[in-house]
């Protein structure tokens, strides 16, 4: 049920009647990151989504792999993907640890693990307040907190890199390389570059 | 069913977080019974079965108060799709979602129907079939309220559209808890009426959770 390899031919979006993108092919493997580029607008979010199983392709096709042969989309999505977007998904009423721990057990992992992984994001004085308190990048970081503390190969993130300082830019980086070196697998829609090894894939709108 | 219990934890701590479904919910539904007896000549519909059909009827109304609450932050906040990726498919999160939403304000509300019903002046006989029948049609009433709200998904004022999609819905599930209280209040057989009651709530039960994700995918494409 590991996903070791993720296969676009030739996808296609339409929003509404307009084509965001066409024929985009890409293979992603074990141990790679992709970097998905292009203006506002030219369906990054869109592309993520769609290997979410949120969007259906309006022609092509997905297809996971595990190492021993094809996986279904429906079981790698339940298990072994990871969406992070724009919205994260954390309650502003609910305190910082029980989000973080919430989020993690449902991806799959535990309560122990999210704790330390909001240690290891820097996160430990804020744990007692609600969400709502937080700054945006101490809100990424919570979000981010799943990622490790839920072991699941592929990452698909938006813009992770948007509201985080220097710092913490360079230590999702490393989290990023440990992640790509255990043989898990990352798509991101950047502006920045990611600070990893990442190839490049420009949707031009 | 580990994370199914995981989900359910979390949407109970939701609901009664900040003030909200229970207390607002009971609130509107003790405020509202309130003022009926004074809108009216004293003692009119005393006579009638109409205190403890009233106390059926407000209580319909306020279930459906808190319904938009159930799915649209998720949906705004990105809640959502993360549920969408988890281990349990999104008909069992729309299960336990409904099943949650039915623990924290249709339970409550059940609770409060027979005394409402007696403080508006029905016999006391009919205290247990009201509570009866407030229980089992609040679980339809979160069921079909779910699938209501799912479908409002995405658009403004969805509270109102919740409103309007889910009462013709629960038309036949408020027509048998009526009749069961008032054959129960007549002494006539009640048990037929209260049979059509379980029926239905168990068909919405079975359906709805299928019919809630369905429109959820809809929402989230």
């Amino acid at each position: 049920m590991v996903i070791a390899t993720l296969e676009a031919e030739k996808l296609s979006a339409m929003r509404g009647d307009r084509r965001l993108f066409e024929a985009v092919s890409f293979t992603l493997s074990a141990g790679e990151a992709l970097a998905l580029t292009g203006p506002n607008g030219s369906g990054k979010t869109t592309l993520l989504r769609m290997i979410a199983g949120f969007i259906a392709p309006s022609e092509g096709a997905l297809r996971f792999r595990g190492p021993d042969g094809p996986i279904e989309a429906a079981e790698a999505r339940s298990f072994d993907l990871h969406l992070l977007g724009h919205q994260d998904g954390l309650k502003g009423g609910r305190l910082a640890r029980e989000e973080v721990v919430f989020q993690a057990l449902w991806m799959g992992g535990d309560a122990p693990s999210a704790l330390a992984a909001a240690e290891r994001l820097g996160l430990g004085r804020v744990l007692a307040l609600p969400v709502r308190n937080l700054s945006a990048g101490q809100r990424r970081r919570l979000a981010l907190a799943r990622l490790i503390a839920a072991r699941r190969s592929l990452w698909l993130l938006d813009e992770p890199l948007a509201p985080l300082d220097a710092e913490h830019r360079a230590l999702f980086g490393e989290l990023m390389g440990a992640h790509l070196a255990g043989g898990g697998l990352i798509a991101a829609a950047v502006h920045d570059p990611l600070p990893i090894v990442a190839r490049s894939l420009e949707l031009d709108g | 069913m580990r994370s199914t219990v995981i989900l359910f934890r979390r949407e109970l701590g939701l609901a009664w977080a900040g003030g909200g479904g229970p207390s607002l919910a009971v609130g509107f539904y003790v405020a509202v019974a309130t003022l009926a007896p004074i809108s009216a000549a004293a003692g009119a519909w005393r006579a009638g079965g109409a205190a403890a059909a009233l106390a059926w009827l407000v209580l319909v109304l306020a279930s459906l108060l808190s319904l938009e609450r159930l799915f649209e932050r998720d949906f705004e906040d990105g809640a959502l799709d993360l549920l969408a990726l988890g281990p349990a498919p999104l008909e069992a999160v729309a299960l336990v979602k409904s099943v949650a939403h039915f623990t924290a304000v249709s339970a409550p509300l059940a609770l409060a129907a027979p005394v409402v019903a007696i403080a508006l002046g029905a016999t006391p006989r009919v205290a247990p079939m009201v509570l009866a029948t407030a229980a089992i049609g609040g679980l339809a009433f979160a069921f079909v309220g779910a699938l209501g709200a799912a479908l409002a998904l995405g658009s403004r004022r969805g509270g109102l559209i919740v409103a309007l999609i889910v009462l013709p819905l629960i038309a036949p599930p408020v027509i048998f808890g009526g009749g069961a209280i008032e054959a129960c209040r007549a002494g006539l057989a009640w048990r037929p009426a209260l049979m059509l009651l379980l029926a239905w709530t168990l068909g919405a039960a079975a359906l709805c959770p299928f019919l809630t994700a369905a429109a959820w995918r809809n929402a989230s494409s």
